[in-house]
């Protein structure tokens, strides 16, 4: 009977339910948090890169973005102007100025005269110089040297201090590497490469794709695997070849060199022939099959159903191809590298990037501002067109 | 300005010739076709004997551009890249010499070595971490912005992506403030800032990692609608027999997808072995980072040595061939069902 009576006191439902549900709740919110964390650790680095392109040159350089909206402080000197910077007042004698020159979003909190007291005086106050007088140092960075007796120093003296700026956002980063650093001219580049790049092998492909997928005649199975087996070519099997010929090509023109604009067109439809071909046949090849046999029992010809049907209705399929190939060739750094070479007004966006990496390796905020160039327009079109793209992306891989 | 005017006139134009160039040789030649070997005022025998050359010709002027441009530009260049391979830099033809060459190079050597490492940290993380998120995304309402932001470096360009983790790994002497997220980190923690990027071994690693950040949201979206297919009568049940999250994943989610992760982990495993831009942007092979790719990009373009090149990309070639192999199989397999 003692089995019984715990069986009644203790009934099951009670104990066990509020357990259950509490575990459901924990494996919920241990989801939520997982997730939240692999988001965070997966955009973080492009938010980092896009909030530095926005801020101040000098902030950039001496806090981490993250303190974005934070007032930075940096340590900075100055030396000022020699003896002939002087003018006489008064019977004394002066010499003005201002110590961030025309900078003047930036505040001075504290100052001093060697490099291991920056912070000696507070501004407003004064100190006495080596070379005779006082200073005095405004927050705004004026600052005014004053004494009795004529100044004779002939190498300026330094001035330390400690500059608090301000939390401020501005596009002048971008207006700097468009203007002055050739990256307008390598976002006009990138254009010219990739439009014609992606428009030209799309009816190439859809008439080769429907061949291979609707009719029949030797050796189809062999192309088809031909075009899987080329889908996968590294391209570096291409590139020597290439290039000799282009170079033969250019050398019995007598042009100076192959790198040209049509080279590069070419080898890009070339190279994206495979993609297209094997994505628009495997739509083709799924359209139902009744429709073609009673067009062709109508009398239709190949050319007409073509042409007239299966081109209109292919176009979710050509549209992902065009999308894949607009940001292959958008981001590629090699084919442009080998094909368009290295020379200034020539480079794309990636080769841009690549070259000032190079040259302005420390200027962040030239690279960040560029960066976030480069990969503009294809978030852009990614995120407008992102369902073409997985779709694309579904049919390429999952077969 | 004048200059970048041409140059987009140029363009436009190289659009209109080559749009109305394809399309008058496609109605040209269709065109032609029906004309030379039209089928009327003729007897019901030549009419079906004209039927047949015309729809044996038809496919082939369909097909002759795009093979045109694939044999030229594909076919007939892996062809000669072979050949080449048995050359010097003079043209000489020296055998295998390349070859003997490229395996006594210690440049080429730390090469195969970094492409290994590569090859297996990569493609196994790209996939384990898109598995997870998407099983993940899959159960939670703001799944699908959590994709979509997970799936966003795929449009970002392998430099873009450098110049991006660059900023994350920057080094300031200790002591500086750090400006790059994962020296502020370290040194959050007490610890010493590095030179990420130098340091022996972990500096591969730490180029890896830009990788992984691009695949992952790739082998997300695969696996993720592979994750769809997965019936959810399965799940039910196994769910009433008591399975935890655990055992579903790993009892029942992953051998039902198997052949996708397989997929996924192949198309990445292709990805990797033609690695360049990343190495070549943040350290052009110093410090230990070199890869094959970048190797044949130097042999070429710096030594200017097209054999001992071509080698190289020989080599890179082998290394994808079976799973071409294995490609064009699945392909011809499907043929069969189709």
């Amino acid at each position: 009977m003692a089995t019984a009576d715990i069986a009644t006191d203790i009934p099951r439902p009670v104990s066990s339910s509020p357990n259950l549900l509490s575990r459901i709740d924990a494996g919920r919110i241990f989801t939520h948090i997982a997730l939240l964390v692999l988001v965070i650790i997966w955009t973080v680095p492009t938010a980092g890169l896009l909030i530095s392109s926005l801020r101040d040159k000098d902030q950039l350089a001496v806090s981490g973005w993250w303190t974005a909206l934070t007032t930075s402080r940096s340590q900075n000197v100055e030396r000022l102007p020699t003896a002939e910077g002087q003018v006489e007042e008064n019977g004394k004698f002066v010499i003005r100025g201002n110590l961030f020159g025309d900078a003047t979003h930036k505040t001075i909190s504290a100052f001093g005269l060697t490099a291991d007291t920056p912070a000696a005086t507070p501004v407003g106050g004064s100190m006495p110089m080596n070379d005779g007088g006082t200073i005095t140092v405004q927050s705004t960075g004026d600052y005014e040297w004053l004494s009795d007796t004529k100044f004779e120093h002939t190498r300026g003296p330094r001035v330390f201090f400690v500059a608090d700026i301000p939390p401020r956002f501005t596009l002048e980063n971008y207006v700097e590497v468009l203007t002055a650093n050739g990256v307008f001219r390598s976002f006009v580049n990138s254009f010219t490469v990739t439009i014609p790049a992606t428009i030209i092998p799309i009816l190439m492909a859809a008439f080769a794709a429907y061949a291979l997928a609707w009719m029949r005649f030797p050796f189809r199975g062999l192309i088809v695997a031909v075009v899987v087996g080329l889908l996968v070519v590294p391209l570096q099997m291409s590139l020597i070849p290439l290039l000799s010929m282009y170079n033969n090509i250019a050398h019995v023109l007598g042009a100076e060199d192959g790198k040209t604009y049509l080279g590069i067109w070419l080898a890009h439809t070339a190279f994206g022939l495979p993609l297209a071909i094997y994505l628009l046949r495997n739509y083709m090849a799924a359209l139902p099959k009744e429709i073609m046999e009673s067009a062709r029992i109508d009398g239709a010809s190949h050319f007409q159903i073509f042409t007239g049907m299966v081109l209109p209705l292919s176009f979710p399929a050509l549209a992902s191809f065009s999308i894949f190939q607009f940001l292959w060739v958008w981001n590629d750094l090699l084919v442009a590298m080998v094909f368009l070479g290295a020379q200034e007004s020539k480079l794309v966006l990636t080769g841009k990037l690549v070259s000032l990496l190079g040259s302005r390796g420390n200027n962040w905020e030239i690279l960040t501002a560029g960066a976030f160039v480069t990969i503009v327009v294809p978030l852009i079109v990614f995120f407008s067109l992102q369902r073409y793209f997985v779709r694309g992306l579904l049919a390429g891989s999952v077969k | 300005m004048g200059d970048i005017f041409q140059q987009i006139t140029g363009a436009v134009i190289a659009i209109i010739l080559a749009l109305a160039g394809l399309v008058i040789y496609f109605w040209g030649t269709n065109w032609l076709l029906d004309r030379l070997l039209s089928s009327g005022s003729s007897s019901g025998n030549e009419i079906t004997r004209r039927d047949n050359i015309r729809s044996q010709i038809r496919p082939w002027l369909f097909l002759f551009p795009a093979l045109l441009f694939l044999t030229v530009y594909l076919v007939y260049p892996v062809v000669e890249t072979f050949r080449l391979s048995f050359f010097d830099k003079n043209g000489v033809f020296i055998g295998f010499g390349n070859y003997v060459w490229a395996f006594g190079d210690s440049g080429f050597r730390q090469s195969i070595f970094n492409n290994i490492l590569w090859l297996l940290i990569v493609p196994f993380f790209a996939t384990a971490f898109g598995l997870v998120i998407a099983v993940l995304a899959d159960r939670l309402w703001w799944g699908t912005i959590a994709k979509s932001l997970v799936f966003m470096p795929m449009a970002i360009s392998f430099v873009g992506a450098s110049v991006i983790w660059r900023f994350v790994y920057d080094y300031r002497a200790a002591g500086e403030n750090q400006i790059g997220l994962l020296n502020a980190i370290v040194t959050g923690f007490g610890l010493p800032p590095q030179a990420w990027i130098t340091l022996p071994l972990w500096n591969s690693v730490f180029l890896m990692v830009i990788l992984i950040w691009i695949q992952t949201g790739f082998a997300m979206v695969i696996l993720s609608a592979a994750l769809r297919g997965v019936p959810e009568e399965t799940l039910e049940a196994a769910r009433i027999d008591g399975a935890n999250g655990f055992r579903i994943f790993f009892d029942i989610m992953i051998p039902q997808i198997w052949g996708t992760i397989v997929v996924v982990w192949t198309t990445i495993t292709i990805v990797v072995l033609k690695v360049f831009d990343i190495i070549f942007a943040m350290t052009n092979g110093q410090w230990d980072t070199e890869v094959l790719a970048n190797l044949m990009f130097k042999w070429m373009f710096v030594n200017f040595d097209y054999g001992r090149g071509s080698t190289i990309a020989v080599i890179i070639m082998l290394s994808v061939l079976p799973i071409m192999v294995w490609n064009i199989r699945r392909a011809n397999a499907e043929e069969g069902t189709r």
